[in-house]
């Protein structure tokens, strides 16, 4: 297998335009990724897929991941004190939307027996610019894995053939696994007739404070 | 090969065409017996032949990675055991791997033997329920799923006694395994090892030469190998389409590489192949088994620098596969250093095998996509996570 450097060097040869750079990884595992741009992402996975010498024919998980903090250092890599003050204070979540949203393919061949190379997409920001080109045309297996992060994380493929939920239900709101989402208390909650129950309980059974509350709410009672 | 595959046709609003009308639209499950599980797919028919069909997903769905994010490490190991409910250990094994391979942990050999014992054991009871799921599915009522149940009872027997559990196991840990083997067990395993040999034999001779069972999955539901590589099939699935490639043997990971085992290959890559792969696996996997009971090595089953409390690994992250016996099994680990992972991903290997289910299906009798989707071996825990 070639390093990454040499990858690295192969595929701005052959593509001059697309921008390639490699992100470290501090873990004792050492495997180290491959951050594409955005516009030549799709150009660059069919060079890895067709290459002789690469043949990337496996493209075996995609995972989606979202950057919460404004600036990214070097490597993927957050500073822990930083990340760990900013999820105690909850201040600040999801109003810059400078962070990002990544998408990480982990790729092998199977005609080589070899790999893993990690492909590391990211998005402009969190809010509006969260496009990315989709490899499913290139690798059929990200179909159902992209469509799970576009249902979790909320990051759009371009070009993905059929971009719907997965596993959450239509016409649910919100995207679960960002990192600055609210579960909500119930998401089953619908109008039932037992909900009025403690409205129209007396105060002596003890829910003065219930009436009170509902009752500057809901005019019917 | 062109630069870029035809994507799959999807669209599902419009049947057009002479006969539009006469379509029908299906909803088989989400509670059907022969969708193992919450699982549905919506078909439209054409008479009985299959025209389109769409998988919906998320009846089961917990987002189990969530969940993990929001606690230690450690923590999340019994939340594996429940992804694919028939292999716990298996799944223990993919999560501590990675980890190990995040914190840059050493797993002893005698640990190692111990996981190589129990994923074997593993692989031969799912493959053996998979075949009597099966023929369940064909209308084989009873016979040979009982069958299967019942040396599948002597191996969960021995995962009971081992670990305290029978399905959800919990046993491994980062850098070895929770206990050791208890008294008497390994002259047990080497008995079911044995009985199971024999069982097989005769498990085949009731299934493998059947007139039914031939005229229900020969040429049905064919895969080619291309096929098969593109949309990330993995496991016996990838090998019945003649794809030769275990992770056991690429990877080499745990003690694999001191085991001389085969891996059947399929020639057709139909319904048949796909059930004869899982029968002679299980016979390699005995294979495997004699070897290694036979050269367990004495020593700890935990590495001492190991710190189970506390555990922090450093920044960074690890992605860490094993061949679970459905497919590839990953976990995909980010650090940021704290007591939790940062990211916590499941590449889910009955997800990805749905994937060309409809390819599979397309044309086929209705009666065929139960037989199909049966060969699959899809568990709904893993699934929808």
């Amino acid at each position: 297998m070639e390093t990454l450097e040499e990858i690295c060097f192969r595929i701005k040869t052959a593509l001059p335009a697309a921008r390639v750079e490699i992100i470290p990884n501090a873990s004792p595992c050492g495997q180290r990724s491959l951050l594409l741009g955005r516009e030549q992402g799709l150009a660059v996975a069919t060079f890895l897929r067709d290459d002789p010498q690469l043949r990337l024919d496996y493209c075996s998980n995609v995972t989606g991941v979202d950057w919460l903090e404004p600036s990214l250092p070097q490597g993927f890599v957050q500073s822990p004190s930083s990340a760990g003050l900013k999820k105690e204070a909850g201040e600040g979540l999801g109003e810059s939307g400078t962070g990002c949203l990544e998408a990480v393919y982990h790729l092998f061949s199977m005609a080589h027996k070899n790999g893993p190379v990690v492909l590391r997409l990211r998005t402009e920001n969190r809010l509006a610019a969260v496009r990315l080109p989709s490899l499913t045309p290139v690798w059929r297996s990200c179909e159902f894995q992209e469509r799970e992060i576009f249902d979790l994380f909320g990051i759009v493929f371009d070009g993905h053939p059929d971009l719907r939920r997965l596993l959450m239900w239509e016409g649910f709101q919100g995207f679960p696994m960002r990192r600055d989402y609210l579960v909500a208390d119930d998401f089953e909650c619908e109008p039932t007739p037992h909900g009025d129950v403690p409205k129209r309980m007396s105060p002596r059974q003890g829910c003065a404070e219930v009436i009170q509350k509902t009752a500057t709410a809901d005019p019917r009672v | 090969m062109s630069a870029i595959l035809e994507t799959p046709v999807r669209a599902f609003e419009s049947v057009s065409g002479a006969g539009a009308g006469e379509m029908l639209e299906l909803a088989i499950g989400p509670h059907h017996p022969s969708t193992h599980g919450v699982f549905r797919m919506d078909v439209v028919l054409d008479g009985e032949r299959v025209r389109r069909l769409k998988p919906v997903f998320g009846y089961l769905h917990r987002n189990h990675e969530k969940i993990a994010e929001g606690q230690s490490y450690l923590s999340s190991m019994p939340y594996t055991d429940r992804l694919d409910y028939f292999c716990s250990l298996t799944n223990n094994w993919a999560y501590a791997l990675t980890v190990e391979k995040l914190a840059g942990l050493q797993v002893p050999e005698r640990a190692e033997y111990i996981r190589v014992i129990t994923a074997e054991l593993t692989r031969v009871q799912n493959h053996l329920c998979l075949i009597g799921f099966l023929l369940q599915d064909m209308g084989a009522s009873g016979t040979p799923l009982m069958y299967a149940f019942r040396e599948r009872e002597k191996i969960l027997d021995l995962f009971e006694s081992l670990t305290g559990a029978r399905m959800m196991c919990n046993y491994m840990r980062f850098g070895g395994c929770r206990v050791d083997l208890p008294t008497g067990w390994m002259e047990e395993a080497q008995q079911v090892v044995q009985g199971l040999a024999r069982f097989l034999d005769e498990f085949e001779a009731l299934l493998t030469g059947n007139e039914i069972l031939m005229a229900r999955t020969q040429h049905i539901g064919v895969l080619s190998s291309a096929a098969a590589v593109n949309a990330g099939v993995t496991g016996p699935m990838l090998r019945a389409s003649g794809v030769n490639y275990d992770v056991r043997k690429v990877d080499r990971y745990g003690v694999y590489d001191r085991f001389d085992f085969r891996i059947p290959l399929g020639d057709h890559g139909d319904t048949y192949d796909r059930y004869l792969i899982r029968v002679l696996e299980m016979r390699e996997s005995l294979k495997i088994l004699r070897v290694a009971l036979r050269d367990l090595p004495e020593g700890p089953v935990m590495d001492p620098k190991a710190r189970l409390r506390g555990f922090r690994p450093k920044a960074g992250e690890a992605y860490g596969r094993i061949e679970a016996p459905k497919g590839e099994l990953g976990f995909h680990l980010i650090s940021d250093g704290s007591p939790n992972p940062f990211r916590y991903r499941v590449r889910p290997p009955s997800l990805m095998n749905l994937t060309v289910l409809e390819e599979m299906c397309m044309g086929r009798m209705l009666a065929d996509v139960v037989v199909i989707l049966g060969s699959v071996d899809i568990v709904l825990g893993e699934v929808d996570r």
